[in-house]
């Protein structure tokens, strides 16, 4: 830190605290995967299904997930531009507002004040409060990048800055309501409009929170991690801008046959094939980046994280524009297979490549060495095979189900009816617990390695 | 290469980039018709089901049950006609939801009687002895709070007085409390002795199930 004045205590910060949410969305979710099978854990409102799947989803994806990328992308910008934060106050200040702001967020959520909208499903003052944050973020990122020393940016600030201004248009045009009290509002858009505002939102909420910034996490930590240049600077400036161009057509893929106007949908679903190639271009960027290093997959632990992360990047971006295909998702939507879907991008992709993120700034801001290389082995084979049985599990148990719900007798009837489609799953929920807590105890160690690795020794101010 | 070298004009030709699918695909079908189409057949909720609507939000029901049914043979069949935009007129929220961990319920008002619901809602493993759905029976011990209806009425334009919404509110409270009420027996179980005179949040959340997809019916009729 010292030297060069560079602010690693905000980075700290958020990493930390994006440990302690990843934990508690995790414990949340182990919760609601046990009530699949078996409603018993359903002991009080704050309790119950309905009201706790949205403090895992929005736990992770903004307590997790964004305190993640707040402490990567302040190490990165700095590390990038040569130049410490513009307001290291502010980003102070942002970090302690960032974990109340969840905090209230958590309680709400369990209160059930709740918006319904997937993924934005907070009321109406602590959808201010988020537009505040990102206020805070987005003045430290452009005054860092102004009074920057380096000339030239680098790929993975085009990721922050594309992130950063396109979650602000995103965040806001979705979450437009007229308040009735301080916790209720009504959404300004109404009916097949309010579908298709909320699922351009959904969808590229994920394209800019779980795709774009891990983006840049992966174009800057990868060489770094390896010493080796990324393959194709021109193959990294068609993917990026052909990625932001063609996500935002896509939202209407998840509202495919819906009385949504057809041709939005059909949009949806030529940009959701577009979308395989710039995807891929970064894939094979990786990919490239390691030939003639392969070896490092052995000797160099952090490898593992990335490679295997940026293989499950594909594999999603391969299946997400498949299952928006109309035959297709007559088949899968609305099962478990797009439950599948969703966590391998998040706990394979982004789960990998934070970890490995981590695992590379920590030792560095601290100057200390990793506490174990050893445990960090465990953690990535724990974290792999909790999430590959998780996902085959969900999509074993999506296609099952889907065959049950067109099945009919030679009559022309139906064959099963609802409650036969949900208890015949039963077994594979079980598993699916089973998968979560190998997971679980993976990121436990994670965190233990990372908690352990600070507290070798005070940091020097 | 410029662009890369200038961070203020970069970051707004890629707010360009991000908003042309954003405009054609959200913003201009904002104001064609094919997105609001209207039917005088379809009427927008009363107070009591709005109240109950606004139950199923805060329970997070759409978390496990869609309110949309697709054009397909088995899902017609299954759940019943499939699912017109101008159902949806005054959902806002709309509630379409994405997954289905339970049954659709688009087309479940008057599929059942109150007195199934009640039941239901109360016990669903004492009804379907391996149902996952977790147990609402607290929502009965919960008095209606209509302290807002009338502003969240004029809030969301549905164009019924304060005097109608009262009124309407008095009316439900009346059916579900008279002798004569079909489900009288089982709402008089689920519900506590005191509040058995006025409204519950479990009445309303039935008064709001009863009322999805009862519009349809008269909207093909006319067809």
């Amino acid at each position: 830190m010292s030297e060069t004045g560079y602010d690693y205590r905000v980075v700290r910060g958020f990493a930390f605290s994006a440990l302690f949410w990843l934990v508690i969305g995790l414990t949340v979710g182990l919760w609601i995967a046990f009530e699949m099978f078996n409603p018993v854990l359903n002991l009080t409102p704050w309790l119950s299904f309905g009201r706790l799947r949205v403090v895992h989803t929005n736990g992770l994806g903004l307590g997790f997930g964004l305190a993640g990328i707040f402490s990567t992308a302040y190490y990165i910008l700095q590390r990038l531009t040569r130049t410490p934060l513009a307001f290291p106050g502010l980003a102070r200040a942002h970090l302690y507002l960032f974990n109340t702001a969840i905090a209230l967020a958590a309680v709400s959520l369990f209160a059930g004040l709740n918006t319904t909208r997937e993924y934005a499903e907070l009321e109406w003052p602590l959808d201010v409060g988020v537009v505040i944050l990102w206020v805070m973020f987005a003045v430290n990122v452009f005054a860092t990048l102004i009074k920057r020393k380096e000339k030239q940016m680098y790929i993975s600030l085009w990721y922050i800055i594309a992130m950063t201004v396109t979650i602000a248009v995103l965040y806001i045009v979705n979450n437009l309501a007229v308040p009735v009290t301080l916790f209720k509002s009504y959404s300004i858009y109404a009916g097949a409009n309010d579908a298709n505002v909320e699922w351009w939102y959904g969808h590229n909420i994920v394209g800019f929170i779980f795709t774009v910034p891990v983006l840049a996490m992966f174009y800057y930590f990868l060489p770094k991690a390896t010493g080796l240049p990324i393959y194709s600077h021109r193959l990294s400036i068609i993917s990026f801008w052909s990625l932001i161009f063609a996500y935002l057509w896509t939202g209407a893929h998840h509202l495919m046959l819906t009385p949504l106007p057809e041709w939005i949908q059909t949009v949806a679903i030529g940009f959701s094939i577009f979308l395989i190639a710039p995807s891929w271009g970064s894939v094979v960027n990786g990919y490239y980046t390691l030939q003639g290093n392969w070896d490092q997959m052995r000797s160099n632990y952090l490898v593992k994280f990335f490679i295997i992360g940026i293989t499950f990047y594909g594999l999603q971006t391969l299946q997400g524009p498949l299952q928006g295909l109309r035959t297709l998702n007559a088949f899968f939507h609305y099962t478990d297979w797009v439950v599948g879907h969703v966590h391998m991008g998040t706990m394979g992709w982004v789960a990998m490549v934070i970890s490995a993120s981590f695992y590379y700034m920590i030792p560095r801001i601290t100057g200390n060495e990793l506490y174990s290389v050893k445990l960090a082995n465990i953690h990535f084979w724990l974290i792999l095979g909790g999430q590959l049985i998780w996902t085959i599990t969900m999509w074993i148990g999506g296609i099952q189900q889907g065959a049950m719900w067109k099945a009919t007798n030679p009559d022309g009837s139906l064959m099963y009816n609802f409650l036969d489609s949900v208890t015949s799953l039963y077994p594979y929920y079980r598993l699916r617990f089973a998968a979560g807590v190998v997971y679980f105890i993976g990121i436990l160690i994670f965190a233990w390695n990372l908690i352990m690795t600070v507290r070798k020794r005070p940091i020097e101010a | 290469m410029g662009i890369y070298s200038k961070p203020v004009v970069f970051a707004v030709l890629s707010a360009a980039v991000i908003l042309v699918g954003t405009v054609v695909t959200v913003f201009i079908p904002m104001f064609m018709p094919s997105t609001q189409p209207v039917s005088p057949y379809v009427k927008p909720y009363t107070a009591v089901e709005l109240e109950g609507r606004d139950i199923y939000i805060r329970e997070g029901c759409n978390n496990c049950h869609t309110q949309t049914v697709r054009p397909l043979r088995t899902e017609v069949l299954r759940y019943g006609e499939y699912s017109k935009p101008e159902e949806f007129a005054y959902d806002r929220p709309f509630l379409w939801g994405s997954r289905r961990t339970g049954p659709d319920l688009n087309r479940v008002g008057g599929k059942y009687p109150d007195s199934w619901h009640y039941r239901h809602m109360q016990s669903p493993q004492g009804m379907f002895e391996k149902s996952n759905m977790p147990p609402y029976g607290w929502l009965a011990e919960n008095p209606l709070d209509t302290r807002y209806s009338i502003k969240k009425i004029s809030v969301l334009g549905y164009g019924y007085s304060a005097t109608e919404v009262e009124q309407q509110i008095a009316d439900y409270r009346a059916k579900v409390t008279a002798e004569d009420y079909d489900s009288k027996e089982t709402r008089d179980q689920v519900t506590p002795a005191p509040l058995r005179g006025g409204l519950t949040e479990m009445d309303a959340m039935i008064a709001y199930l009863q009322k999805l997809g009862r519009d349809v019916k008269n909207l093909e009729a006319e067809k």
